[in-house]
């Protein structure tokens, strides 16, 4: 069991004007390029898969296998596409990463374009963070001004193009089919699966589509070796990942660590909880382990590692490492409520349950929120959640039925103090917020 | 369920076996679960999912259990069934074994119904409402949700003759998808997301589709209603008759909803191997016709102040046979016709008048065009067939623009193209929207030159060639048509624009065919045609055709022809309606049988009412050949046919047809049989030589457009293309004319067609207009490939 910290995508960030090329060159960025770019794409895929790398999107499918599936004998063009759409209620790792090191994610664009035989990558971010998007393109032209990108990279023969496209904010786009046809110009909608990606993706060619921080890991495999890779984490869950702490805890932030860390040394590492106006320390009530898709979890959780297979065992999913922490004076019902609010504006309206569920759940959230619960309300929540998971079109209305599952799961009793009394009277809004002295005001 | 029509020539399908709610099935392979377990009688509740669409799962009704995928694994989750390919081993459960299938299903049918209002008493759908339906098959039976619904104002128009009621709609994508992969008019489109996701039209672009009618027949729930029928009747007091649409010579099964006595809307019928479930909105609304108060009620004589007056039944068909009766007479009829009144017509000239001179040509024709269908057509039997469009490997296009023409010929090339991979192209002056939709490329041609563009075709012995009417025009196309489908062993099929046009040639409405495919000039063929009606012998003077006949009136002398009887015709369609004017003025007798007042109405002696067509029984030939009989609709027994006035006249003649009823004609049509003897000789007519210079005329007409089989339409009006004058840059350049400003088009009369211009990539010199929206090209005093002039502005 690891106990410090492995800066590896943040070890930079710190760094003065870390974002530009010549800063990512003075700590050995791109310099094991060229030797990646004369390695024949099959051993590059063996070695990622041999990394144990695995999808750092939420899925956690093994990143090598995906490359594997490309069709090299399809004579179409093949494409790399990155996600950065990340849009997830909680998720903030990728934005700092592509504003910090941005060449650190397109070094690890070349590498993978080159061992699944594409000549054009994308990345596609989400459109409300300009400022990122703005960073990107800046470094994008660094790296082809310094011949790293374009064609015969470096002198290898290596043609890579790359493309930063702005989406236009749309949570759904994460989904990679609905980020599939966003980036081609239509309506971001989930596609039909099969054909799958790997046989028909973009433009209906063979497509990878991966997460920022799986394809920004690459450089660190191919530059520390494999076995220096698996040798982080757990038995089944590899490498380090970015885990983003944010909430009741006293330093909020990234903090980069191999996986199968617990949560409590990570609120270590933050500082512990924050510290009430009263000078008491705050009691953990209820966390994320990755995102508001996740299933929430409490403070029984702990000591749990936080790698794919205990998060799993434990009824949630690892997700995307957005741990959203939350103290005694968070209302569970005024949370999911939010978070339902959310995924309501969010559905992109394609299939019934996710479009419908998420409307009628947020009125009857609402009902209870506000204390005017009406009997039976908590089993009809239940049975629409049952309703809408694993009946939806995509893995969008799932997620949505899981803070209200988990949260009914651990906190029933809250739920049912919902048909008397407001959620604002049990837990005062003005407690639980991080800026309480802001929203005095 | 449309299966899908499959020609013997195909390898036998590979079938796959599995099991659903433990019944065994063997269906093809690629069947979907939805459709593998309707043939177990197992319904599975769906909106989204069409037969002739491609899948979609988007409204996540059909959700099946399957516990074995056919590899020994189940899905963890209940299935989309509509999505979902069978395999060997399959193990399905729907909700009639499994709870978990049953409860998918009816959670989503409450969803749906969250959000949809309770407004059934007064939507057009309810009654026929599969949302209805399905809600009390497999829904429950009250509703949890007491909360607020969703709601939008009522109806905007997607066009003006769709509307749409937003908060009726479930989402389902029907309508896209139809107009984006059936018709190939992708201007619906979602808009919004979540709760708040509509249907909706891009702000320039409207849903301007030849096939909109279909998407309101296929929405599953009342959001769709057209303009036409909105709130006109419920559909448990309509009384539905199959019919067959008459606006094009497709033969499209249509549904004929009515109550009381009156036409209420059409619907499109399920015919797979004609139109499958679509036709055009002229099929679909294009009915009012027969309605608009100029119908003719009783019959009409002229009396001695020259004012027509009612006459009775006996009276006028005596007036009519002693006009007839010593007078040298000629018939024109005209495409309203079915085959039963054509060849009733066709006897009617030969026996009772004892002439040659009857033509159905109501157009442009020509002699090659004559010898074409008397070698081609007449008496072939069914020819190319729809389905053998999508077996083709090429299909050419000479002289029809399908989608204006034949709608439903249209859909299949689109079709075929789409999914098959079948080459169009289109031997025509300019590329249209209905050839892009196709994926088609052009072999350009100018009116008039398309003999050399078809010698150059690249056909092999799969390959169609499907001619138009218009090619009448265009001097040795037909010939080399002929002669270059003989080379590559190609196919040739003629499609008409017009409903009875293939009936009338089988019949023998033309001077030198009988019924049938036989020859006038055969002296063999008359015999047999005379025994056949029981005559002792039949004219064998040669006949004139329209041209011909309009002439002979107008030569006057006393050997011309002095009397005519005109059917279904109208003079704007002929070649020379100057002409026709003249001759039907100076003609001295003159038999009109019609449905509704028309010009021919004015100068007429006699005029005879006739049943439109919902008011009798009857048969198209479509142009593959194949028969397509309808009942008559409404009961209206003073409503007689064309066939049982004819009869009348005859026998006042005292030279009876040897029938009086539709029935009776086909019976006798029938005893024909098929002709072995001598054929006619394909044509050889060498091409027009090129013309020297000036601007040429091209035109067709519109599916939409001022033909009065679509009178009393407004809001289907409103949905016509916008009529345009297109020429290529330098031919507009040439004339002093910007693009998109107007320009008139002048021929050898006063009459002219000015209309906004438009670029197209037509060969230099050659202006293409609209043949009948807004004026009719014939009053030009061209036809087409013939010399006009083309100017800047003009008054419109």
């Amino acid at each position: 069991m690891p106990d410090t910290l492995t800066p590896v995508l943040t070890d930079d960030w710190a760094d003065d004007r870390a974002w530009t090329l010549d800063a990512y060159r003075s700590r050995g960025g791109y310099s094991v390029l060229e030797k990646a770019l004369t390695t024949k794409p099959a051993d590059l895929v063996e070695q990622v898969k041999d990394s144990g790398l695995r999808g750092r999107g939420g899925a956690g499918f093994p990143t090598g296998m995906k490359w594997s599936f490309i069709p090299q004998d399809n004579p179409k063009p093949k494409y790399l596409v990155v996600n950065a759409d990340e849009s997830e209620p909680g998720t903030c790792k990728d934005i700092p990463l592509m504003m910090a090191s941005p060449h650190k994610l397109i070094e690890g664009v070349i590498i993978a374009s080159h061992a699944i035989g594409a000549k054009n990558a994308f990345i596609y971010v989400r459109g409300e963070v300009l400022h990122v998007i703005r960073r990107l393109r800046a470094a994008c032209r660094e790296a082809y001004e310094a011949g790293l990108l374009g064609q015969d990279i470096l002198g290898t023969g290596v043609d890579v193009d790359l493309v930063i496209h702005a989406g236009a904010g749309a949570y759904i786009c994460g989904e990679e089919t609905a980020l599939l046809d966003s980036l081609e110009g239509r309506r971001g909608q989930p596609r039909l699966r099969p054909p799958f990606p790997a046989v028909e993706g973009l433009y209906a060619c063979p497509t990878v589509i991966n997460n920022v921080e799986s394809i920004a890991s690459v450089p660190s495999i191919i530059r520390e070796g494999k076995e220096w890779f698996s040798s982080l984490g757990t038995e089944k869950s590899k490498g380090y990942v970015i885990y983003s702490l944010s909430g009741h805890v006293a330093r909020p932030g990234q903090y980069e660590a191999p996986l199968g860390i617990t949560l409590r040394q990570l609120i270590d590492l933050g500082g512990g909880m924050r510290t009430n106006s009263d000078g008491t320390v705050s009691e953990l009530k209820f966390w994320t382990p990755g995102g508001s898709s996740t299933p929430l979890l409490t403070a029984e959780h702990l000591d749990m590692p936080l790698d794919y297979e205990a998060v799993g065992e434990a009824g949630s999913m690892l997700g995307t490492r957005a741990l959203q922490i939350f103290d005694q004076t968070t209302s569970v019902v005024r949370c999911v409520l939010r978070w339902t609010e959310f995924y309501k504006h969010e559905s992109c309206g394609k299939c019934t349950p996710c479009r419908e569920g998420t409307y009628w759940l947020t009125q009857i959230l609402t009902r209870l929120n506000d204390g005017r619960g009406q009997d039976g309300d908590i089993e009809l929540l239940v049975d629409l959640c049952d309703n809408i998971l694993g009946r939806s079109f995509c893995a969008l209305g799932d997620g949505a039925t899981s803070p209200i599952t988990s949260a009914i799961q651990y906190f029933r009793d809250e739920f049912e103090a919902g048909m008397h009394t407001p959620s604002s009277e049990l837990f005062p809004p003005a407690a639980s917020t991080l800026f309480a002295k802001e929203a005095a005001v | 369920m449309t299966l899908e029509a499959t020609p013997e020539t195909e390898t036998p399908v590979e079938l796959v076996t599995l099991t659903i709610d433990g019944v065994e099935v063997s269906v093809p392979k690629g069947t979907l679960v939805i459709r593998a377990a309707e043939l177990i009688g197992v319904e599975i509740p769906r909106f989204c999912d069409h037969p002739l669409l491609e899948p979609v799962g988007a409204c996540r009704q059909c959700m099946v259990d399957i516990p074995d995928a056919g590899n020994g694994r189940g899905f963890p989750k209940p299935q989309a069934s509509c999505t979902i390919e069978v395999a060997p081993g399959m193990v399905v459960e729907t909700q009639v074994t499994s709870k978990v299938a049953e409860k998918a299903q009816q959670g989503t049918l409450e969803f749906l119904l969250i959000n949809h209002p309770l407004d059934c008493p007064v939507c057009d759908k309810g009654g026929e409402c599969p949302l209805q339906n399905q809600a009390m098959s497999h829904g429950h039976a009250e509703s949890r949700f007491v909360e607020t619904k969703r709601t939008f104002p009522k109806p905007i128009e997607v066009s003006k003759q769709v509307l749409l009621d937003r908060e009726r709609c479930v989402l389902c994508q029907r309508c896209t998808r139809f107009s984006e992969e059936i018709a190939g008019d992708p201007f619906i489109e979602l808009i919004d997301r979540g709760a708040h996701q509509q249907i909706g039209t891009g702000p320039d672009a409207p849903f301007e589709s030849y096939f909109s009618g279909n998407t309101i027949q296929i929405c599953p729930v009342g959001a769709l209603t057209s303009a036409d029928y909105r709130f006109r009747s419920r559909p448990f007091d309509l009384v539905s008759t199959p019919s067959v649409a008459e606006h094009d010579s497709s033969g499209a099964a249509i549904r004929v909803d009515h109550r009381r006595g009156k036409v209420m809307r059409r619907l499109a019928g399920d015919d797979p191997e004609v139109n499958e479930e679509w036709i055009t909105d002229k099929d679909r609304f294009a009915f009012t016709y027969a309605t608009q108060g100029d119908r003719i009620r009783t019959p009409l004589v002229r009396n001695d102040d020259g004012e027509l007056e009612p006459a009775s039944w006996p009276a006028a068909l005596a007036v009519a046979a002693r006009g007839l009766k010593d007078r040298k007479s000629a018939v024109l009829t005209g495409g309203r016709l079915t085959l039963e009144d054509s060849f009733a017509y066709s006897v009617f000239a030969r026996v009772a008048l004892g002439t040659n001179d009857i033509d159905f040509r109501s157009r442009a024709h020509s002699d090659e065009e004559a010898q074409f269908l008397a070698s081609q057509v007449a008496g072939t039997g069914r020819g190319v067939t729809f389905a053998e469009l999508e077996q083709a490997s090429t299909v050419a296009l000479v002289g029809l623009e399908p989608e204006d023409e034949a709608g439903t010929i249209f859909l299949r090339l689109r079709k075929a193209a789409r999914k098959r991979g079948v080459k169009i192209v289109s031997v025509a002056s300019h590329t249209t929207r209905g050839l892009t939709k196709t994926f088609g490329t052009l072999v350009p041609a100018a009116p008039g030159r398309e003999a050399d563009a078809v010698a150059d075709l690249e056909l092999d012995d799969r390959s169609i060639v499907l001619v138009g009417e218009r090619l009448a025009t265009s001097a040795g196309a037909y010939s080399a048509v002929v002669a270059a489908a003989k080379k590559a062993n190609a196919r040739v099929a003629w499609v008409p624009r017009r409903a009875g046009d293939r009936g009338a040639v089988e019949a023998g409405c033309l001077p030198t065919l009988l019924p049938g495919g036989r020859l006038v000039a055969d002296a063999e063929a008359r015999a047999d045609v005379a025994a056949a009606l029981g005559v002792d012998s039949l004219p064998d003077e040669p006949g004139r055709d329209v041209t011909g006949i309009i002439g002979d009136v107008l030569s006057g002398g006393r050997k011309g022809t002095k009397a005519l009887v005109v059917g279904g015709v109208e003079i704007d369609d002929l070649p020379d309606p100057v002409a026709a004017r003249k001759a039907l003025k100076k003609a001295q007798f003159i038999v009109s049988l019609e449905v509704r007042e028309s010009e021919v109405t004015q100068i007429a002696d006699v005029v005879l009412p006739v049943a439109p067509m919902v008011e009798r029984p009857g048969t198209f030939i479509n142009w593959e050949g194949r028969r397509r009989a309808f009942d008559a609709v409404l009961s209206e027994p003073n409503s007689l046919t064309d066939i049982r006035v004819l009869a009348g006249v005859a026998e006042e003649l005292g030279r009876p047809l040897g029938f009086r009823t539709v029935a009776a004609a086909r019976a006798a049509f029938d005893e024909f049989g098929t002709w072995d003897g001598e054929r006619a000789d394909a044509p050889t007519v060498p091409a027009a030589a090129a013309p020297d210079g000036g601007v040429v005329l091209d035109t067709w007409r519109l599916l939409i457009d001022d033909g009065r089989g679509q009178d009393g339409q407004p809001e289907y009006k409103a949905t016509a293309r916008r009529a345009v004058i297109r020429a290529n840059e330098a031919t507009l350049a040439a004339a002093g004319i910007e693009p998109g400003q107007n320009g008139t088009i002048a021929g050898s009369t006063r009459t002219t067609v000015t209309l906004p211009t438009e670029v197209a990539d037509l060969p230099d010199g050659v202006v293409w207009a609209p043949g009948n929206s807004g004026t009719h090209i014939t009053a030009l005093g061209v036809s087409r490939g013939g010399p006009v002039t083309l100017k800047p502005g003009g008054a419109k």
